[in-house]
């Protein structure tokens, strides 16, 4: 059988490799200064989307993402690892939105593309670390959700998870349509493919081409498949008081750039088995591991 | 996350060189491909556009993966089991991952599922790959076999075979045998004719890299009673079909990733590709000229892997309360390792281009005729190709042993531990010039253009060029290196003896050597600034190379030859 399948990305600054001008003096983001990629764990989410596809050949995969129009970008990367389509979900009145807002508008859009069989994300964004997206948007749709995902796959209309736990792993079972978190300890993304990257390097959402010139709209022509969706808020039927600003309750006070430094030291002396067993008990004891 | 392809912006130079519009068009054929795939160039700026977002691919696969599962697959390598080869573990991920990427059948055209590249990006892979991973680059190089499908196979075959290589499938040649080195009309590999028209191939064939490929190349001696090259033919073997296993896979000094199988043929059923009797003398001939370039492209991967390396090394250390790149004699080490690396870089990429040119036009040349000034410009390339591609792997891979030599003395005693790459780089590099043919035997193939005067024609259309006020002291160097060059040739040549000239061929090439690849970094810095350097530094070093060859030519006499002669 073949599947719809949603794969929820995020547009995220990496905060990998952080310089010295990543925040900015009032203690927000500066996102100038850090490059705008594809939010990792989504990536692993992303492979798992493709291994459905390989199992389910005529599956779809369609990326929704929501963000500032640039966004267009991380459906772009999806298309040229193979995915069929994106959507950018994007809207003045969507920003600002905490997990509770981004989760209502994204599962509004859910409903919206109306047919879909699995629905997968990473388990959270490395801008926001929350993890709460993924479950909220389930909450929403009235859906089952696994979480902490590394392996799914799908048959007789059941999907079939394994998930990491605190000490190893489980596999559960799940009906279809669902709604799975993906961790980052899952299969990384298959790289972009050559012939993918040349398919698609053209593809553009409405707002995107709107700034073509002539040659460059004539390279779309008869070809369907590089115009990427572009979804307002009111495209989504969104109730203006549950999305952006408005809709989200979470008030950020302030945020410290926290510098870690060594208060105190131990040294402990000894190279024999009593040593090493010293020193394993005092990391215990200050819960540096156990 | 690295990319091997971004942070290096030489590539780039090399790539948008202004030759590269003819060939994309010609490659392109006016950009029909567009119609019918969706994956094909619009016009030259598409294209052009295409190779780096490719290369762009290469580079982040390299930068990650690839160069982080190095040490590994030098570790563990390769092993044989019930006659079958196994990867190392991080070889099959490489493999797997140049696979879904689609790196496979790069410059195969895309009715068989290739790319359609031209050979100079697919030949810009390549070097990303080996600075990643030397061994690995030719297991994924490998792929340049099905050039030799697809130039003297017959539709069919094509079909069936190069559409597997585009997607994913491996390939060897499987030329040498345990008497048959670089003396390849000695080969025994028996071919025996079927009623059914095919083959059955029996004997031995010996340090075959990747010797358990999925599709091989096999030269074999068709003719019965024949004992020179004129008795071998060229055969496809497909490892479905089976009869070939593989005895032993050799212990090596480097490339350790890459196995180098001895296989043995039993009754192994196989194909013709092409016409009998043409195998060794224009099949292997073209097949070798396509490795050579390989070969090039892996050697100055190194060069360029050797340097970095050196170079992070020597600003992270510190000697006498300073980095060492501070002291001069560390800072001349990195200079001349970087000239050569940008000379070696500059001529492959030179060399990739005249290829090009002439194969586009023969492969033109299948679907019209061509006109008389578009037949005079592939003959015009194809000899410029075929004098450079020897020139270009001798040197290229003799500069890559130097920087991994220089790579370690940077190192100090560091870098004669098992810490530092640098000393997988040492052994990786030592392959680069010896197989393929030797650095002797490129001389040999080198050296009728140094009489006929292919390579002083070549440096005459480079004296041409119009360079910029701040580069002409450089090329007046370089016009005295060419009159002491032609002085030292002319006088081997008027003493009319060939083991005279034979003795001196590798210093006259390498003079040529120098003069074209100083010629070429000038070429460079006149259009972008950022080889001047490179070019001043290259030139310095070359001119010292030509005065030092040039004098022991002026003071050798025939006579002296006899102190270098042994016998059995």
């Amino acid at each position: 059988m073949s599947l719809n399948i949603v794969v929820l990305a995020k547009q995220v600054p990496d905060t990998r490799n952080v310089g010295k001008d990543a925040m900015k003096a009032d203690g927000t983001i500066n996102r100038a200064a850090l490059p705008a990629i594809f939010n990792p764990e989504d990536l692993n989410a992303l492979e798992q989307a493709l291994r459905l596809k390989d199992e389910h050949p005529g599956s779809k995969i369609t990326i929704l993402t929501m963000g500032l129009p640039r966004a267009a970008e991380v459906i772009r990367e999806g298309l040229y690892r193979g995915a069929d389509t994106g959507i950018v979900l994007t809207d003045r009145a969507l920003g600002g939105a905490d997990t509770l807002a981004t989760s209502y508008s994204l599962a509004a859009a859910v409903r919206h593309l109306k047919d879909f069989d699995i629905i997968i994300g990473g388990r959270q964004a490395i801008d926001g670390d929350t993890a709460q997206v993924g479950p909220q948007i389930a909450e929403k749709l009235g859906l089952p959700q696994v979480t902490y995902a590394e392996e799914v796959s799908v048959k007789d209309g059941k999907a079939t998870i394994k998930r990491r736990i605190e000490k190893g792993s489980e596999t559960v079972e799940a009906p279809l349509p669902l709604v799975v978190t993906v961790n980052g300890s899952a299969a990384p993304c298959r790289p972009r493919n050559a012939r993918l990257i040349q398919k698609y390097k053209y593809a553009v959402t409405p707002s995107e081409k709107a700034t073509l010139n002539e040659a460059q709209l004539a390279r779309l022509e008869g070809r369907d498949y590089l115009n990427l969706m572009e979804w307002s808020a009111a495209d989504v039927n969104a109730d203006p008081a549950q999305i952006g600003l408005n809709g989200s309750p979470t008030k950020v006070k302030t945020i410290v750039n926290v510098v870690f430094t060594a208060k105190e030291s131990k040294q402990l002396d000894g190279a024999d088995e009593a040593g090493i067993e010293e020193l394993v008990q005092e990391l215990i004891a200050n819960h540096t591991i156990g | 996350m690295a990319n091997f392809y971004t942070d290096n912006p030489d590539l780039k130079h090399h790539l948008n060189h202004p030759l590269m519009r003819k060939i994309v068009e010609l490659k392109e054929r006016n950009y029909t491909d567009a119609e019918k795939y969706d994956y094909a160039p619009f016009d030259f700026e598409d294209a052009m556009d295409s190779y780096e977002k490719v290369l762009e691919i290469v580079g982040e696969i390299c930068g990650t993966t690839i160069a982080d599962n190095a040490e590994s697959v030098d570790h563990q390598g390769p092993r044989v089991e019930n006659g079958r080869v196994i990867y190392a573990d991080a070889t099959q991920e490489n493999i797997e991952l140049c696979r879904k990427a689609g790196l496979m059948g790069m410059a195969m055209p895309r009715r068989f599922g290739g790319l359609n590249f031209p050979i100079t990006p697919y030949i810009m892979a390549a070097d990303i790959v080996s600075r990643a991973d030397t061994g690995f680059e030719n297991l994924w190089g490998l792929q340049d076999c099905a050039e030799t499908i697809y130039e003297f196979a017959d539709e069919d075959q094509k079909q069936r075979y190069i559409t597997r290589v585009c997607a994913g499938e491996t390939m060897s040649m499987d030329l040498t045998e345990p008497d048959a080195g670089s003396d390849l009309q000695s080969v025994m590999l028996k071919a025996t004719p079927q009623e059914d028209g095919t083959w059955l191939l029996n004997g031995v064939k010996r340090f075959i890299t990747n010797g358990d490929s999925d599709i091989h190349l096999v030269l074999a001696r068709s003719e019965e009673g024949t004992k020179d090259g004129r008795g071998l033919s060229m055969f496809i073997y497909d490892k479905r079909n089976g009869g070939v296993t593989v005895r032993r896979i050799e212990n090596k000094m480097g490339i350790k990733g890459s196995p180098t199988c001895e296989l043995v043929y039993k009754n192994a059923k196989a194909e013709l590709c092409g016409s009998r009797r043409l195998g060794l003398i224009k099949y292997v001939m073209a097949l070798m000229n396509g490795a050579r370039l390989g070969i090039a492209a892996q050697s100055v991967g190194v060069s360029e892997i050797a340097y970095r390396e050196a170079l992070a090394y020597a600003k992270d250390r510190c000697q006498f309360g300073k980095a060492i790149i501070n002291f001069p004699a560390v800072g001349e080490i990195l200079s001349t390792m970087k000239a050569k690396l940008d000379a070696s870089r500059s001529l492959l990429y030179t060399t990739a281009r005249f290829v090009d040119m002439y194969k586009i036009y023969e492969d033109i040349a299948k679907e019209r005729t061509l006109t008389p000034e578009e037949r005079a410009e592939m003959k015009y390339y194809s000899k410029l190709a075929d004098a450079c591609t020897p020139l270009g792997k001798g040197m290229s891979s003799e500069f890559c042993n130097q920087n991994a030599y220089d790579c370690i003395q940077i190192h100090g005693g560091s870098g004669f531990m098992k810490d530092y790459a640098c000393e997988r780089v040492y052994r990786d590099a030592r392959i680069t010039s010896i197989y393929e043919g030797t650095t002797q035997l490129q001389v040999v193939a080198a050296i009728r253009h140094v009489t006929t005067g292919t390579y002083s024609n070549f440096i005459k259309e480079l004296d041409a060029v119009e360079y910029a006020e701040s580069l002409k002291p450089l090329q007046a160097k370089l016009q005295a290196m060419t009159s002491v060059y032609e002085a030292a040739v002319s006088k081997v040549s008027e003493a009319k003896d060939t083991s005279y000239t034979d003795f001196h061929a590798r210093r006259m090439v390498e003079m040529a050597g120098h003069i074209i690849m100083g010629y070429l970094l000038l070429d460079d810095a006149n259009r972008n600034e950022e080889f001047a350097k490179s070019a001043r530094n290259y030139v310095r070093f070359g001119e010292a190379e030509v005065t030092r060859h040039a004098d022991f030519i002026n003071k050798f006499d025939v006579a002296s030859q006899a102190d270098y002669s042994y016998t059995e």
